[in-house]
């Protein structure tokens, strides 16, 4: 909740001594509204003021930093609807590990995962951490286990271990990293020191909104701060309800309690339920995502529904400029002309694809505008896609001397040739879903 | 501070629209099926009532589309060419509530089929099942007037959901349906305007309101996915806050959508990163589907078997939460 500068005047001394560095204090509260000085120049500050400023300019939900180096964050939101700004901590992805398999399974798998990567619209998309749920009566296979990790990969851990020894151990083996620990039972008071001694976020879990919010009240006045909170219901439906009532309880209301980020183990019978579950909770507010097992497709299909979801809705997103092969294009093969706004472009591709023929896709710059859009602006006019057509060397690398540009901007036509002498500019269709039936019917190169 | 739960109370309420008609109301389904009657955001039973819950449907098609995948081609080897056995299987086996008739094979430039053989591809489907049926057509304006035409007064009393009619072509299609008792898709491209200026042109010609069903123009995953959820969570959300023009159900493609694009198809060999075909189209449908459930989707239109089941039994179970609170 943000302060107004007359808020923040209240609470200042009213004594306008200027060791602030500002003449009066209501000049420096406007300041403090619009986030340009820091509470503390003011050496007159009253506790109140402090606590109040503090509490006031903390996110509704609590930014947790999960690893050491390159941490994963999660948290921080604002809103309920992506529209309404953006969402902006991309939740964790990771699988879980059990340590009653056999040692080489568990190797063979993290190795794996660690090895796995995949790029999309220029990111590159991998798993963030691994679970790894004790499960067998050994203790040293759950302190074997946290090595095997250690030791050959890179990904963020939460340990889910219900022998405090054990635990202890585990954490002993990764100090620096700051980890997660899983809390299947209500939290004590050991689980809280253990989290403080080892820098860890604790994640607690309840089965009811109210269970969840007294322990989460617990772990905050023993001075926990770093949590992440798990409602367990075992219902989809359920589950969906809970993590709306908590997201609204802390974005609209400022209900400490529920300012965390939140967890969800995927507990699904195949991988189609897993997909559903993920699918539908990654959309509605789960922070952080356990899979049961690692499989290529789903972690692929959940990283694309992520980086859709927190797309920040202002701003387009753009794929890189420059000239993409469609199939397998010789130098004579037909050239196509768009945009680079990324959507543009994917279903262009993919219609020229579906059209079965290969081709040049040339995606001029355009400021990550759609074809309509960038031409209204004046970023996608005859004499920008001939410059383009210059700066990206097109002519050096393709023969053919016929560009196809899309329907839309049919406009641009005349100007396009007198910027590409030595060009024939044809007309495409309007829609690219038309472009199939376009290939067959015009004389392309 | 004890933890009270933070309700919305909505102005408003999402029409409740009837698809297909049973014997007593002219036509020859078994049953309705009746979506909408919403009067907080999708699954808030905590907040509102949900009396209907979102359905699926699965589509055949009266010419199998040339991109159709090979995993789903191998499941319906025996019955593809043959809508009417093809929509039997979706419904007995696989669980479908409601059938999709493509009739793509119509448009000039994809089979040029003629209306009076569509209108019997569409016969044989009303006769094979006793589901409510939908009747999908496509963007070629002169062809698909035609078409519907005919179609709508083949299937007359039915109530079929006649899918779709857009700002630049919907008289023609919407007379149809009003002549012969059928539902229809206002299909706008993601835009709430533009959604919203549909169903003023609709009202303006007298097209009762509880036979529109909303189409915000699915994209898929990875493909502009995020455009149509978020149009769908403003519609929804301006709908129940009382804006009646926005207040109706809505549908989505997950099926025809994802069923395109490459991931669904290309083989392993050439995107080893992105595992396994079969499973990959199955998921990307999967994933749409359950996002676009989370803002809004009331009825959808389903290509693959697993996807349809999976879909329909997390509907299902979601409604059990229902008695939890
Ligand atoms: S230092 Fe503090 S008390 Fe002095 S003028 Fe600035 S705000 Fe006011």
């Amino acid at each position: 909740m943000a302060l107004s500068g007359l808020d923040i005047f209240k609470l200042l001394p009213k004594t306008n001594c200027g060791d602030c560095g500002v003449p009066t204090c209501m000049a420096f509260a406007m300041k403090l509204a619009q986030k340009q000085a820091e509470l503390s120049q003011c050496p007159h500050a009253s506790e109140e003021a402090t606590a109040t400023l503090g509490a006031a300019s903390e996110p509704p939900i609590r930014l947790v930093k999960l690893g050491g180096t390159d941490p994963l964050e999660i948290g921080n939101e604002t809103v309920m609807f992506r529209h309404e700004k953006t969402f902006f901590n991309q939740p964790g992805i990771g699988v879980e590990l059990r340590t009653s398999r056999d040692a080489d399974h568990i190797l063979t798998v993290i190795k794996e995962i660690e090895a796995y990567s995949v790029e999309r619209v220029g990111e590159e998309l991998k798993a963030d951490f691994f679970l790894i749920t004790h499960d067998s009566d050994k203790a040293e296979d759950f302190t074997n286990t946290i090595e095997l990790a250690k030791t050959n990969s890179s990904k963020k851990l939460i340990l889910d271990c219900s022998d405090p020894a054990a635990l202890r151990a585990g954490l002993e083996l990764i100090k620096d990293v700051r980890p997660a620990i899983l809390l299947q039972n209500e939290v004590v008071d050991d689980d809280i020191d253990l989290a403080k001694a080892f820098s860890a976020s604790l994640i607690l879990t309840g089965d009811s909104l109210d269970a969840l919010a007294g322990q989460a009240e617990k772990a905050r006045e023993a001075g926990a701060n770093d949590l992440i909170l798990r409602i367990d219901t075992g219902n989809l439906g359920s589950e969906l309800q809970d993590n709306t009532i908590m997201r609204r309880s802390a974005v609209h209301n400022n209900y400490k309690p529920f300012g965390f980020p939140l967890f969800t183990y995927v507990n699904a019978e195949d991988g189609f339920d897993a997909v559903a579950r993920a699918s539908l909770l990654l959309c509605k507010y789960d922070s952080i995502i356990v899979l049961p097992s690692f499989d290529k497709a789903m972690l692929y299909t959940l990283f694309t529904l992520r980086q859709n979801i927190y797309t920040d809705p202002q701003k387009p997103i753009q794929v890189d400029a420059r000239i993409y092969p469609i199939g397998e294009p010789t130098p004579e093969s037909p050239v196509f002309v768009t945009t680079n706004f990324s959507l543009t472009y994917f279903i262009v591709s993919g219609e020229i694809e579906n059209s079965g023929i290969s081709a040049h896709l040339v995606v001029a710059e355009a400021e990550g505008q759609s074809v309509l859009t960038a031409w209204a602006a004046g970023k996608f006019v005859g004499e920008t896609v001939a410059k383009f057509f210059k700066d990206a060397k097109v002519e050096d690398e393709i023969k053919t001397r016929k560009v196809i540009i899309p329907g839309f901007v049919a406009q641009i036509q005349g100007d396009l040739e007198d910027g590409l002498p030595g060009w024939e500019v044809i007309v495409g269709p309007q829609e690219a879903s038309d472009i199939p039936s376009f290939v067959k019917n015009v004389e392309l190169t | 501070m004890a933890f009270e739960i933070p309700k919305q109370t909505n102005a408003g309420k999402i029409i409740e629209v009837t698809i297909g008609a049973t014997g007593e109301a002219g036509g020859t389904r078994a049953n309705t099926v009746t979506i909408g009657g919403s009067t907080s955001l999708p699954f808030h039973f905590f907040e509102g009532d949900h009396p209907h819950r979102p359905v699926v449907a699965m589509e055949v098609f009266d010419k199998v589309p040339p991109k159709y995948p090979d995993s789903l081609t191998d499941r319906f080897r025996d019955v593809i060419e043959t809508p009417g056995d093809m929509a039997k299987k979706c419904v007995e086996e696989f669980g479908a509530e409601l059938i999709s008739v493509s009739l793509e094979g119509t448009h000039p430039e994809k089979g040029d089929r003629t209306a009076a053989e569509a209108a019997d591809t569409v016969r044989a489907v009303l006769e094979s099942v006793s589901v409510p049926v939908i009747i999908t057509g496509h963007s070629h304006f002169e062809k698909i007037n035609e078409v519907m035409k005919k179609v709508c007064e083949a299937a007359a009393g039915e109530n079929c959901l006649i899918n779709y009619v857009e700002t630049d072509n919907y008289k023609t299609i919407a007379a149809a349906c009003m002549a012969y008792g059928h539902t229809v898709v206002a299909q706008s491209p993601i835009d709430v305007n533009l959604a919203k200026q549909l169903n003023i042109l609709l009202s303006d010609m007298e097209f009762p309101r509880e036979r529109i069903v909303m189409d915000p123009l699915t994209s898929t995953l990875g493909y502009g996915i995020e455009y149509t959820y978020s149009i769908m969570e403003r519609i929804r959300n301006d709908g129940l806050a009382g804006d009646e023009m926005l207040a109706l159900p809505m549908l989505v493609n997950p099926g025809s959508e994802s069923m395109r694009v490459k991931e669904a198809r290309a083989p392993e060999k050439d995107y080893p990163e992105w595992g396994a075909p079969d499973l990959r189209g199955a998921y990307w449908e999967i994933s749409t589907a359950m996002s676009l459930l989370a803002a809004g989707a009331d009825l959808l239109v389903m290509h693959h078997p697993e996807a349809l089941r999976v879909v329909r039994k997390s509907i299902i179970e979601m409604c059990e939460s229902k008695e939890r609170v």
